[in-house]
């Protein structure tokens, strides 16, 4: 599904990423570990490109979509991403959040993007928030619908950067109940989170990063009870 | 202290009242216009457009207004030819004020409407062109809409300066408010009377600016 080899990425001198080699499988879900600042942020937005890889290939089903000649803004929609902070479009209803990307780069119908915009928000059980505006809903429900963006663009792969890091902890659960809800449907996830133990339920594979290298993967099983490199021990103590 | 004399001249000052309000309209619109192709460039990815604008935003703010007023109707016309203001609608000398006022607004409203924009959450950005959106479609459907509402209220004071600013264009003889209230006065050795009618009539024209201002942002407010 998709594929990274070899990446780097300096923001000036600072080296964060620092030779990543990865593969997603079709339908599996990663986690990604790791010490704020360890590049896990940068390495998501590099998978579509919001950064621009400075050595390195990151290919989508077999398509390399750092090589020249690509619609970069076609590409990207290949990847659905889910932000910390939701990044809603304040000025807009929650349906014309969710049908905007599908009527203007899908070029659906209107009548036809309203309909599936319904059915996401159906998935993640906010079908009522239609009309809402979204600072009108809890950061729960404000999350679930940025998801339900994201899905209604039926892309390829879903990327999570810390989906549930600015929520109050008790608007976490509902969040990642449709998370486990995608992945049971066979949705390709890479998910950047401190929740461990979202990672130790859904993850088919489990990296950790540190300094812009992966130090460490393997399936939840074996990193969590496991770990073999040591940076990989100390930051689980730290957070279990 | 007469206060009469004011009622029997009030048709003057009611005309330098027009001067004034045509002034500003027409500043206003240059302003906005040249503002926003200024503020754009200001943030466009070609550097020398950023460079551009950036002399232009400097030497206009760096500069006295009345200056800048002065040297368009005294220092242009013997390089340009002497009817470079004459137009069949308004006095040379109001035209000149207008064009004035405009470059000199245009460089402040540059400024409101790049902080706008970059004023927008970066993540606004990044959601849009993560969904799929081009960089055009991001700005004209995403980044300006909410742009649009950062900037009304300091637009509307830009409006509200400019407005009073008209006064400065009574230096070059246009017969606007300032102008009309100093002649009256003079006249009648009664500055006084003149003065506060015309402060009245000011304040009355920012008060409704201020009105209009108010009622847009809390018609924008709702459905923010
Ligand atoms: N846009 C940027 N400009 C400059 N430096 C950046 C930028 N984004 C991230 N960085 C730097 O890259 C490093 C990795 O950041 P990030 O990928 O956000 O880490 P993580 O998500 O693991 O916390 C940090 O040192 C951060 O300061
Ligand atoms: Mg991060």
């Amino acid at each position: 599904m998709i594929k990274v080899y070899g990446l780097h990425k300096y923001f000036g001198k600072n080296h964060v990423l620092r030779g990543i080699d990865l593969e997603v499988a079709k339908g599996s879900v990663v986690c990604i570990i790791g010490p704020s600042g360890s590049g896990k942020s940068t390495l998501l937005r590099c998978m579509n490109l919001l950064e621009t890889p400075n050595e390195g290939q990151v290919l989508i089903d077999g398509v390399d979509i750092t090589a020249a000649g690509h619609n970069i803004d076609e590409l990207r929609a290949e990847a659905g991403m889910v932000f910390q902070r939701f990044n809603l479009f304040p000025h807009m209803t929650v349906l014309d959040n969710i049908t905007l990307a599908p009527m203007k780069v899908r070029k659906v119908s209107q009548a036809e993007a309203e309909k599936q915009a319904h059915e996401v928000l159906r998935r993640v059980g906010l079908e009522e928030k239609a009309p809402a505006y979204p600072k009108q809903l809890s950061g729960g429900q404000q999350q679930r619908v940025a998801i339900a963006r994201a899905l209604a663009m039926k892309p390829k792969l879903f990327l999570f950067d810390e989906p549930t890091s600015a929520l109050d902890p008790e608007l976490v659960g509902e969040v990642l109940d449709v998370m486990k809800g995608m992945a049971l449907e066979g949705t390709t996830m890479v998910v950047v989170t401190h929740e461990m133990q979202f990672a130790k339920e859904v993850a088919d594979r489990v990296i950790f990063m540190d300094g812009g290298v992966i130090m460490e993967e393997g399936p939840p099983e074996l990193i969590f009870s496991q770990p073999q490199n040591d940076r990989t021990k100390a930051f689980l103590d730290r957070v279990l | 202290m007469d206060f009469s004399l004011l009622l029997k001249h009030y048709d003057l000052l009611l005309t330098g009242a027009k001067l004034t309000v045509v002034m500003t309209v027409g500043a206003i619109t240059l302003g906005v216009i040249l503002g926003t192709l200024l503020g754009l460039m200001r943030i466009a990815r070609l550097s020398i457009l950023r460079a551009v604008s950036g002399v232009y935003l400097q030497i206009f703010r760096g500069t006295p207004m009345l200056l800048q007023i002065a040297f368009l109707y005294f220092a242009l016309p013997p390089i340009f030819g002497s009817g470079i203001w004459k137009n069949p609608f308004i006095p040379d000398a109001a035209l000149a004020g207008i064009v004035a006022l405009g470059l000199n607004s245009g460089a402040y409203i540059a400024e409101i409407i790049r902080s706008g924009i970059q004023g927008v959450d970066i993540g606004q950005t990044e959601a849009a062109r993560a969904l799929g959106l081009s960089h055009l479609q991001t700005m004209q459907l995403v980044i300006m809409p909410q742009a649009f509402r950062r900037v009304i209220p300091p637009l509307c004071n830009e409006f509200i300066v400019l407005l009073k600013d008209t006064s400065l264009v009574s230096a070059i003889g246009a017969k606007e408010l300032m102008y009309q209230a100093r002649a009256m006065g003079a006249k009648y050795y009664e500055y006084f009377v003149f003065m506060v009618g015309a402060a009245i009539i000011y304040f009355c024209l920012t008060f409704v600016l201020t009105q209009i201002s108010n009622y847009i942002e809390r018609r924008l407010a709702v459905s923010d």
